[in-house]
């Protein structure tokens, strides 16, 4: 084969998406040499393995975060355990995951390989496997650094069918910890904003804490989503808008880090619209709430772990928040793009 | 009437600059409409200036009325 | 986070709630107006209006400067971003803001201007000075408040040397504002009794300026700070004024607000800005000495004269009730377009656009309070 790639200096260069040798040798040097395993190493165009019998999971995903690299993470580790997430919020046992990479001419290698070997780590990390990869060249200017796109299915534990469709009035909404950390992160990045203690996104993945919920709770346990983009508020008024229920929440439950508070204070951000990528939202049924709290309290990503309300009887769907001041307000989704108040 | 926080000043900086924390997040900001400051004071920020000094024994008078007014008769 | 959680305290909230229902007299209505924007935010986002009893009823003013901004204004800060090499620094605010024909400056973007959202003026000189080859305008709005930083944007490039910096100015004033609400008296106007004045705009001007409205007009002002407790201890003090049959200005930010105000800030405006004999308000019309521009002597640095821009007569949508609203005059629900048009996605007004403006807080705050008295009925 061709000499290996100059890490430390080397740059992708259009070559490198051809198909040809050099595209070898980038995958061998960088995405092998990070995923490690029998399915790549096969080289072949698609990963065969057996599946249980059962109903699986499927998801898609894409990343384009910016910056690449922000405090407590990067791309890499967002596309593993956020495709780790999808699949854990159906209570699926997330198993297999393709990534598919869109590079900028001109992007360091050591900068590639930074990220796939977090991605290596992380999938190791949270029990999956990378058994399938793509990867493609554009000029420079056409993806900001490099776009990562991943599938990834998983095995959903017999008799579980955890949907927000199931969401009822009375059923307790449990949130697994802090909100706002990880847009807070990102976003104080990108606005030159310093710390004494630095912001450092959530990123997790969150299968093993489902487990632990998903084997305590039986049929309590109506649905489950992760408050990515948009934040607590898009899960709440998504599972409202499906279920056709309402919300009643109380702002004094919901737990924010002074800093990511105070971050938000200097963005004009409200916590609610944050994105999260290492907490989940739960409902379940009120008999099961308590033990609930219990059981993801015992698991280090839902040490914090908290009642923060309940749905109720509601034709307009609103998601009503009892703020810490007393009065009310509705919690909506954000209107376009998170637009910090300045006046 | 616009978004204005107050923050404390960390660094007095060249150039009508400081740094300013708010609960341990640091920025830098212009201090050009301010006279007279002094790491520790407070300031009200707006849009990167800082556009007044809080008076330390002001706010704590607010306090008090604050606390009268919600005494109950 | 000091000197803001104190003034957050619900539990304290509550008792001077009690306090304002026990003062409060029962045969009248108590009609005040907070006039700036932030207000209505921290009024809508802590739920305030729910601890105070039912016939304080509170106006919400026209002192949001994205609202009141005609949708001309943003016409012209558009036909700037269409211009090639030009780059055009905002406020994040007025991204969303409609310009004509549904425009703005965030759907502009996506269509290829170069339009960069900004903290502080300080960011766009940035720009300026690492992109020479960009012509860099600045976006300028806001109360007295915003206007020193835009004063010292402009010295600071002038001290740099800067030849592809300038700014767009839309500054407008406070009292004439004020003064607009009380003349625009009539069956088109809004009895307001007192002001809850603006915390910002006033370290900035001081106290002083309000004087004619106590004096001539005879209307209570109390000056409140930005924080939910500031406000319901301002709307305490307005409540026993209007009992007293007093008019007086009163400071509640006595913190950081003074009499006189930041000199130092007043004398940057006085020296880079000169009135303007009069600017369109949406929802005021005309208004005159309400507005600044940038004085001869700052020509290079005034975009209206270096870009030769000229001003469209843009006409709001007909069924667009903002600036009923922003007088006070119509609620929010009164509007037709009001949640079924217009919502926060697709706003026809700035008063939905804004988070400070009367529509986007009852979107917020005042949808499900309405439906509450509704069964309550």
């Amino acid at each position: 084969m061709s000499r290996k790639l100059d890490i430390k200096h080397g740059r992708v260069d259009m070559s490198h998406g051809a198909g040809g040798r050099a595209m070898g040798r980038l995958i061998e040097d960088i995405f092998l040499a990070a995923f490690e395993n029998p399915w790549l190493r096969a080289a072949d165009d698609q990963a065969a393995f057996d599946v249980a019998a059962g109903r699986m999971a499927m998801t898609t995903d894409a990343y384009v975060v910016s910056p690449l690299f922000f405090p407590g993470g990067d791309i890499g580790l967002l596309a593993i355990n956020g495709t780790v997430n999808d699949l854990a919020m159906s209570g699926a046992k997330p198993l297999y995951l393709t990534a598919s990479f869109i590079i900028e001419e001109g992007f360091a290698f050591a900068d590639l390989k930074r990220i796939a070997e977090s991605m290596g780590a992380a999938a190791r990390a949270a029990g999956v496997t990378v058994v399938a990869g793509d990867t493609k060249v554009v000029e420079r200017g056409k993806a900001d650094g490099v776009f990562i796109s991943t599938a990834g299915v998983g095995a959903i534990p017999a008799g579980l069918d955890l949907s927000c469709r199931r969401v009822r009035p009375d059923d307790v909404v449990v949130l697994s910890g802090c909100v706002g950390d990880h847009g807070a992160a990102v976003m104080s990045k990108r606005e030159n904003l310093e710390f004494e203690t630095e912001i450092v996104s959530d990123c997790a993945a969150l299968n093993g804490l489902v487990a632990d919920m998903v084997a305590a709770a039986g049929p309590h346990l109506r649905a489950m989503r992760d408050p990515t983009r948009g934040g607590l508020a898009a899960v709440l008024n998504e599972f409202a808008h499906a279920a056709r229920v309402g919300f009643r929440i109380e702002e004094s439950a919901i737990p924010v880090r002074p800093e990511v508070a105070a971050a938000c204070e200097f963005l004009g951000l409200d916590p609610l619209n944050v994105a999260n990528e290492g907490k989940l939202v739960a409902v379940v049924a009120p008999q099961g709430a308590a033990a609930m709290v219990e059981t993801m309290r015992a698991h280090p990503l839902g040490r914090d772990a908290v009642v923060i309300g309940r749905a109720v009887e509601d034709a307009n769907g609103f998601v009503e928040m009892r703020t810490a001041f007393g009065g009310g307000r509705i919690v909506d989704w954000l209107a376009g793009e998170q637009l910090p108040r300045i006046c | 009437m616009c978004l204005a926080i107050p923050v404390r000043v960390v660094e007095l900086l060249p150039d009508d600059m400081a740094k300013v924390s708010l609960d341990g997040v640091i920025k830098t900001v212009s201090t050009a409409l301010v006279e007279d400051l002094a790491v520790g004071d407070y300031v009200v920020l707006h849009v990167g200036y800082a556009l007044a000094k809080i008076d330390p024994e002001e706010a704590e008078r607010t306090l008090e009325l604050l606390a009268q007014a919600g005494a109950t008769a | 986070m000091k000197y803001v959680d104190e003034y957050r305290d619900g539990a304290l909230a509550g008792r001077i709630a009690e306090t304002i229902k026990r003062e409060v007299r029962p045969d009248r209505e108590y009609r005040l107006m907070e006039f700036c924007g932030g207000h209505t935010h921290a009024i809508s986002r802590y739920g305030l209006e729910d601890l105070l009893p039912e016939n304080i009823r509170l106006i919400h003013g026209p002192g949001c400067p994205v609202c009141v901004l005609p949708m001309a204004r943003i016409d012209l800060g558009i036909a700037c971003a269409l211009r090639p090499g030009v780059t055009v620094c905002v406020y994040g605010d007025m991204m969303r803001a409609p310009g004509s024909g549904g425009s703005s400056f965030l759907k502009v973007k996506a269509a290829g201007a170069d339009i960069r959202m900004v903290y502080s003026t300080l960011d766009a000189v940035k720009i300026a000075e690492k992109e020479p080859d960009r012509e860099v305008v600045f976006f300028a709005i806001g109360f007295e408040t915003t206007t020193p930083p835009t004063a010292l944007a402009v010295r600071a490039a002038e001290r740099k040397g800067l030849k592809n910096f300038s700014v767009l100015c839309n500054h407008v004033l406070t009292p004439a504002a004020m003064t607009a609400i009380l003349e625009s008296g009539g069956e088109d106007g809004v009895r307001v009794e007192g002001f809850i004045g603006p915390a910002h705009v006033s370290t900035v001007i001081g106290s002083e300026p309000y004087k004619v409205f106590a004096r001539h007009y005879k209307k209570p002002v109390v000056i409140a700070g930005f924080e939910p407790l500031d406000v319901a201890q301002a709307i305490l003090m307005l409540v026993r004024q209007i009992n007293d049959g007093r008019a007086e200005v009163e400071n509640e930010y006595i913190r950081a607000v003074t009499r006189e105000g930041n000199a130092r800030a007043q004398a940057e405006v006085r020296a880079l800005f000169e009135l303007r004999e009069r600017f369109e308000w949406r929802g005021l019309g005309f208004l005159p000495s309400s507005a600044l521009r940038l004085r001869p002597e700052f020509k290079a640095f005034d975009a209206e004269a270096r870009f030769d821009l000229i001003e469209s007569r843009a006409k709001d949508n007909p069924a667009c009730e903002c600036g009923a609203i922003l007088r006070g005059v119509k609620k929010p629900a009164q509007c037709r377009l009001f949640g079924t048009v217009c919502t926060p996605e697709t706003p026809m007004g700035s008063c939905m656009v804004s988070p400070e403006g009367a529509c986007s807080a009852h979107w917020t705050y005042g949808r499900f309070r309405e439906r509450a008295k509704d069964a309550a009925a």
